[in-house]
């Protein structure tokens, strides 16, 4: 009985092993034709701002292969970086990030300790409410915000609208639902048993928060400072809307805005704008990338 | 170092009762073991002392002073937890002086005492790893490192070597044994493992559905327990519960099991159970280890009588039999010599003057 | 812990006296975490949830916002020929989309996680580059390849004899373009959350249906998708809900046009409200993204008590 089993599937065994390594190496050969396939998809939009941020405007206008830089100059950075108009709108850029930065983290940090472990009266509804709000768009609130901040000012003075820091008022409404979520989702994940033994230790709340929370969930903080900075420097609706002086304005408005002026596109300097203010986030994802990905998948995953 | 004292504590969730009224003294240095299954309210009675859950109703004292409003940081206790809740950011000696350090210890005097706890839990080379780097054994030996360098009045552990695999267990039940030689410090320790109990307790307590069902020396509880859930839940294989009755047969006092098997009692036996009713549903508590083969002279006390088995299982230095009897299974423990296999019969013998006798209704030992 | 301040309330009269001292602490941890959550919930409050209600009060005032119409400006709308072409938009924009994120996503996913593991942090890498760039950004190097002039692509599909393609100047090229672009934008967060999902599944459950004798296809169909169910589905929805509410990409590839016919409902409504100076209009207009959102509300509730009563 036992022979003749082994007889049967000797050979077939065999050539089936054959064929499933030979299956496996064509499976491997598409997967790289494809995936060389996409990642041209992916990168042609910013190696084309490359290529094209290193030409003259000779270049540009002239008939020759577009993908090919001939005559390669640096004319557009210098031009860019010694502009105080672009110098502006990166610091604009870079304070407002900053600081949603900074405010981001001050309110959901605490918050989401709170949340998720000090609980007390509708403390679950609001983690959840926290997280509903997260999926309410900003294009769905900048008109009503428009009109309250114009009636803001009207009543108090205080005018807030085309100052680069009513930013600071608007970007945290993007930024600290989803980072108190992803902070609940890492506090949530530290076990209960820890902040028990830091009690009997001696500390309070407040230590158990900076002693042992913060310090542990420290890739849930870095992965949501990652998510707040990269919403800020990336937002456009909101300064589009909210701030027209140039002097107030942040780097996708103001290169947008400046750079374009009627329907004169110079762009060898727009691509140039645009792939300094890509910088940024690309550069954090570079050195961070787990970090970014770690953020970028823990909505779903928690969620 | 101190006493703790229970009184009438309770513990009430909405409408349930996790914990019935509690009385429990635990002398200074004494090393107390709470024992029962999942549920009885074993751990939420220590998380009640370390004051991590507040009480219903009832007094905790710790060294004569009621504790009830006193948050766990100043009631001067350490705990173990059972997956040691080691801060994974710190190593080990930032671990074990972590709670100094928040009293603002001088710093000389946290070095000697972690020099110290380290020297006795033998893990001095450990003292600059992050718990990652560690085993769970010498994890174990962290956290309790972190409870000794506090010099607690009260030690607390809840379940502490539950994440151990069984041969470490064995090493670090010895471990905490002689740490607590070495300290003396009062000790009151969770387990839902009868062995660790046993072996580790100067006195356990058997909990169970809140209430307290035993307290007593592992001795005393293995012995003499008070009432069938004690008996059935300290030694192993459990103790053997066969349905009886008592009958009076020719002025002599006999335990019927069956039509066919009846044991006559011992005589000290047969005075002790005199005044219980002839018509109660009884139990008849054996141990297996007082259910062996028969030797081929008597004895006093004890009993011969014959069983199919159904299974036995070899364990080297003797076997244990299985046998149905008035539709219960019963276990035993035989020679390896004494012939015993699958299926075949075998004499037995039962030994009556380590019987317990149980009322079946009420569960009370006799 | 958690617990202990919900159910502390004291029931046992008895028990009041001697408990005045923990009940206090617990009284203070809750005002404590009522203080920590305080700026989070001022912040939803004042800057979402009132103006969400506050735009609903808008949508029925009169364009200088002086008087109440009512559904005025929904009356208004239906009778525009151009708000029924927003909406067909919108419909075309975001189901094309994100079916098609959703099918590239999860085919490079796929791909990723084939070859050898060394590998695919270098691929991860490269292919999520696109969600990185901020889309105002990219947006614009699009733009720049689909110049009417200068189109890049066009230069290269000459060389097939093709085009030259009016990339954004025509209606239904410039209704591809932004889907494109959109596509190219939001194809690697899926591949990221498949990927995730992917690695998630155990490698003996694929062990067992080869053994089993399940092909390539139906270990996919039979294993995969129901092991990565949940993650599709919530993917699907977050994307469903940014791609509905897209801005930036359109703003700046078409802005709306030509002749309105790429217009969806967020661009549209800054078109009104902000550039046509009617805040009302362009507030009933946005309003329109509500229903969308109502729905993804719904499931993710539903799936989030569906979490609880299992833990």
């Amino acid at each position: 009985m036992s022979t003749l089993a082994i007889d049967k599937a000797g050979p077939t065994r065999k050539t089936k092993y054959g064929s499933m390594s030979r299956d496996r190496t064509w499976a491997l050969r598409w997967s790289y034709f494809f995936l060389i396939l996409f990642a041209i998809f992916s990168l042609v939009p910013p190696i084309y701002m490359l290529i094209t941020s290193l030409k003259s405007s000779a270049e540009i206008s002239a008939a020759t292969n577009p993908w090919w830089v001939y005559h390669p100059t640096l004319s557009n950075y210098v031009e860019l970086l010694t502009s105080n108009q672009f110098l502006t709108f990166f610091r604009n850029s870079a304070f407002v990030s900053v600081f949603v930065v900074t405010i981001t983290m001050l309110i959901s940090v605490p918050a989401a300790f709170a949340l998720s472990r000090m609980r007390f009266w509708g403390s679950a509804t609001l983690a959840t409410g926290v997280f509903l709000t997260y999926l309410i768009p900003d294009t769905l609130l900048f008109l009503p915000l428009f009109k309250m901040f114009a009636v803001f000012g009207d009543w108090t003075g205080i005018q807030l609208i085309n100052r680069w820091y009513v930013l600071l008022l608007l970007y945290p409404t993007l930024t600290v639902p989803f980072a108190t979520w992803i902070m609940i989702g890492y506090f949530a994940s530290i076990p209960k048993e820890l902040d028990e033994a830091a009690i009997i230790d001696g500390a309070s709340w407040f230590q158990t928060l900076t002693r042992i929370f913060i310090p542990v969930a420290m890739p849930g903080i870095i992965a949501a400072t990652i998510f707040a900075f990269t919403v800020s420097w990336a937002q456009f609706l909101y300064p589009l809307v909210f701030t027209t002086s140039t002097d107030q304005l942040v780097l996708p408005v103001g290169i947008i805005t400046s750079l374009i002026k009627g329907d004169v596109f110079n762009w060898g300097q727009i691509m140039t704008g645009a792939l300094l203010g890509a910088a940024p986030p690309l550069i954090i994802y570079a050195f961070l990338m787990d970090y970014y990905i770690a953020g970028l998948t823990a909505g779903a995953t928690k969620g | 170092m101190a006493d703790v004292t229970l009184r009438k504590v309770i513990k009430r969730y909405d409408d349930v009762e996790a914990v019935r009224g509690i009385d429990l003294d635990i002398a200074d240095h004494e090393f107390v073991v709470l024992v029962g299954p999942s549920g009885c309210g074993k751990s939420t009675t220590l998380r009640m002392i370390a004051g991590l859950e507040d009480i219903t109703d009832g007094d905790i004292m710790i060294g004569g002073d009621v504790v009830n409003d006193v948050p766990p940081k100043d009631r001067d206790i350490a705990m173990v937890f059972q997956n040691y809740a080691l801060y994974p950011h710190m190593t080990v000696a930032e671990n074990m002086s972590f709670g100094l350090r928040l009293k603002r210890y001088p710093k000389a005097e946290i070095k000697t005492r972690i020099d110290e706890a380290a020297r006795m839990l033998d893990i001095v080379e450990l003292v600059d790893r992050k718990p990652k780097q560690l085993s769970g054994g010498q994890r174990q030996r962290v956290a309790m490192g972190r409870a000794i360098v506090r010099n607690p009045k009260v030690f607390l552990f809840d379940e502490p070597l539950s994440n151990l695999d069984a041969k470490l267990r064995v090493q670090m039940r010895i471990e905490i044994k002689k740490v607590h030689q070495k300290v003396r410090t009062t000790t009151v320790y969770v387990t839902h493992d009868q062995v660790e109990a046993m072996t580790l307790a100067d006195r356990v307590v058997v909990m169970n559905h809140g209430r307290i069902e035993q307290i007593g020396t592992p001795n005393e509880l293995y012995h003499k327990p008070a009432t069938r859930f004690v008996a059935s839940f300290i030694g192993s294989p459990a103790m053997n519960f066969i349905p009886c009755r008592l009958e009076d047969v020719g002025g002599k006092l006999n335990i019927r099991i069956t039509d066919r098997i009846a044991f006559p009692l011992p005589p000290a036996r047969a005075a002790r159970y005199q005044g219980v009713s002839r018509t109660d549903k009884l139990l008849l508590g054996v141990r297996p280890e007082h259910i062996t083969e028969a030797k081929p002279h008597s004895e006093p006390g004890i009993e011969p009588f014959d069983a199919v088995l159904d299974v036995t299982e070899p364990m080297g230095m003797e076997t244990l039999i299985y046998f149905t009897l008035e539709g219960a299974q019963i276990c035993g423990r035989v020679n390896p010599n004494a012939g015993a296999r699958d299926g075949s019969p075998l004499r037995l013998a039962v030994d009556l003057n380590n019987m317990h006798l149980l009322n079946e209704v009420t569960g009370v030992v006799l | 812990m958690a617990d202990v301040a919900i159910q502390s309330n004291p029931v046992v009269g008895s028990g009041t006296r001697k408990r005045g001292g923990l009940q206090r602490a617990l009284k203070r941890k809750s005002t404590a975490a009522f203080l920590m959550t305080l700026p989070l919930i001022l912040l939803i409050a004042i800057l979402v949830i009132y103006p969400a209600f506050y735009s609903l009060h808008l949508a029925t005032l009169n364009k200088s916002m002086q008087r109440f119409i009512g559904f005025g400006n929904f009356e208004f709308l239906f009778k525009r020929e151009t708000f029924w072409l927003v909406v067909k938009q919108s419909c075309i924009f975001a189901i094309t989309a994100v079916v098609f994120k959703a099918l590239i996503g999860f085919i490079v996913a796929h791909f990723v996680h084939n070859i050898p593991a060394k590998g695919q942090r270098k691929w991860r890498g490269m292919l999520l580059v696109p969600w990185v760039i901020p889309p105002a950004m990219s947006t614009l190097a699009w733009l720049w390849l689909f110049d009417p002039s200068y189109s890049a692509f066009n230069y290269t599909l000459s060389y097939f004899g093709i085009g030259p393609i009016s990339w954004t100047g025509d209606a239904y090229w410039a209704r591809f373009s932004v889907i494109l672009v959109n596509i190219w934008f939001g194809a690697p967060f899926f591949m990221i959350m498949y990927l995730a999902a992917l690695k998630s599944v155990p490698e003996q459950l694929y062990e067992a249906a080869a053994i089993d004798g399940a092909n390539w296809w139906q270990r996919i169909w039979y294993v995969t998708l129901p092991m990565m169910r949940n993650i599709i589905a919530i993917t699907t929805l977050f994307s469903l809900i940014v791609t509905f509410a897209n801005f930036d990409i359109v703003r700046i590839l078409t802005a709306g046009g030509p002749l309105d016919h790429t217009h969806i409902f967020a661009t549209w409504a800054f078109r009104v409200g902000i550039e046509g100076g009617d805040i009302p209009l362009g507030a009933s207009v946005s309003l329109f993204m509500f229903p969308i959102l109502a729905v993804a509300a719904i499931f993710i509730l539903r799936d989030i008590n569906k979490r609880g009563n299992e833990s």
